[in-house]
């Protein structure tokens, strides 16, 4: 029993036919029960007063939107190194989950930011960074869709996906070089904070836990949605081969 | 590989466009610039490295889909891959000329448009320099980005999509050192980060460039 065995089409169908449905219910579950839960039985913050409340969708997306690109790259790796076809299918479809992903928490970003900073949008490194996420996102997903051949735009995506990564990375240093920020430095998971021996700021626990609810929430709604996605995929190839082979038979 | 230089440099003279365009390019947009915002020279002296420096991208950007596509279509790519010459070689080859036909013109015009711009007197050093340390990496850059689109038909707007976010750290560090120079402040910094950039493509991506046209030759 190998993790490869995965890799054969049938088998990650019908295996994640068997699972999406627990992913799909915990992940809705967390979701209504971390959005409920924050949204309407978490005070509010003494300064910023509700508007601390977007942070249970904003945290969230930005994570997935980085992790996304993350598990495209382990994918685009697999496919350059194993040539499994369902790699390369499961990085194409984790793209528009990603990018939405990337939008939400730009979107929510500027909603909040306008109260708060008094700005929809500011030079900040973080939000440059992402909105540069945003346009690695559509590059991506526009050579995909430009090319005819499956195996080519799997092998040349896959590239663009292994020199982007490098370049998001760079130009997330760059831009921090550039400008100096306004967006507040990671406050939800220290270690020092978790482990008490640090005395700095941390969110606090009444907005920590319904935040942690959702983050799972979104976690595994990213999940669902790619396994979904990749399904989708799979068969749409299956159809295309099984029309080619009727064309080819009459 | 002096053999593919020297036949991609006189291809880029003799057929028009390559070297007059980009130059006719980059001078427009620095004169329509003044247009649009106005013509304060103090305004002007403040983004004119920025706009230098954007301006150059741009005039970059536009010869790149020719880089690569018209010896797709006539077929010296797929000689060029089964030469004895490496692909990665070629690539690169194809990368230099490509900087000497496009980049080279820009980093010697850019002195005279930044009279244009009233950028101030230190600046001229230091954006000769930027550009000089810049430009390679846009070519080396686009000629990945050539390579990926080379096989599409109506390639150009996807290799502009694509290309562009990779010309984010170049542009930042680039237009920094530019910035940087016209006010008079330390620059070692951008300019260190500015070069490590260029000489870190210059070396890598090569390999990708190939590794990406042989797909496409498939």
């Amino acid at each position: 029993m190998s993790l490869w065995e995965y890799a054969n089409p049938k088998k990650f169908l019908t295996t994640s036919e068997r699972i999406m449905p627990f992913v799909w219910a915990v992940s809705l579950a967390c979701l209504a029960v971390g959005l409920i839960w924050g949204f309407f039985f978490t005070p509010d913050d003494y300064k910023q007063g509700s508007t601390v409340k977007i942070i249970y969708l904003h945290v969230p997306a930005a994570l997935m939107a980085i992790n996304a690109w993350l598990m495209m790259l382990v994918a685009s790796l697999i496919w350059l190194i194993r040539r499994h076809h369902v790699s390369a299918l499961a990085a194409r479809a984790a793209a528009p989950v990603g990018a939405v992903m990337t939008l939400i928490a730009l979107v929510t970003g500027a909603i909040w930011g306008q109260p708060m900073w008094g700005t929809w949008w500011e030079w900040d490194p973080r939000l440059t960074s992402f909105l540069i996420l945003f346009l690695f996102y559509l590059g991506y997903i526009a050579l995909w869709e430009a090319i005819d051949n499956p195996d080519t735009a799997a092998d040349l995506t896959s590239v663009l996906c292994l020199v982007g990564s490098v370049f998001a990375v760079l130009s997330r240093y760059a831009v921090n070089f550039w400008n100096q920020g306004l967006h507040q430095g990671a406050s939800v998971m220290r270690v020092g904070a978790v482990t008490g021996s640090d005395t700095a700021e941390k969110v606090s626990n009444v907005f920590f836990y319904p935040l942690l609810t959702c983050i799972v929430g979104f976690v595994l709604l990213f999940v669902a949605l790619v396994l979904y996605r990749t399904g989708t995929e799979i068969r749409a190839r299956r159809i295309k081969a099984l029309l080619a082979r009727e064309r080819i038979a009459s | 590989m002096i053999a593919l230089l020297a036949r991609d440099m006189k291809l880029a003279l003799r057929a028009g466009g390559g070297f007059g365009l980009g130059l006719a390019f980059f001078l427009i947009v620095t004169v329509l610039v003044p247009l649009g915002v106005g013509p304060q020279s103090a305004l002007l002296a403040t983004i004119a490295p920025g706009i230098l420096w954007l301006g150059a991208l741009l005039a970059c950007l536009l010869s790149l889909d020719r880089l690569l596509a018209l010896d797709w279509e006539d077929g010296s790519l797929d000689l060029l891959a089964t030469a004895p010459l490496p692909l990665e070689a070629a690539v690169t080859m194809k990368a230099l000329a490509h900087w000497i036909t496009t980049g080279l013109p820009l980093v010697l015009a850019a002195p005279v448009l930044g009279v244009l711009l009233n950028l101030p007197g230190p600046g001229f050093l230091w954006l000769v320099v930027s550009l000089a340390l810049g430009t390679p990496a846009l070519s080396v850059i686009g000629t990945f980005g050539a390579a990926l689109t080379v096989g599409l038909k109506r390639g150009g707007l996807l290799l502009s999509l694509l290309v562009l976010p990779l010309y984010v750290p170049t542009l930042i560090f680039g237009a920094e050192v530019a910035r940087r120079g016209a006010i008079g402040m330390d620059i070692a910094t951008p300019v260190l980060m500015l070069a490590g950039i260029t000489a870190a493509t210059i070396a890598l991506l090569p390999f990708a460039s190939a590794a990406v046209l042989r797909v496409n030759l498939r």
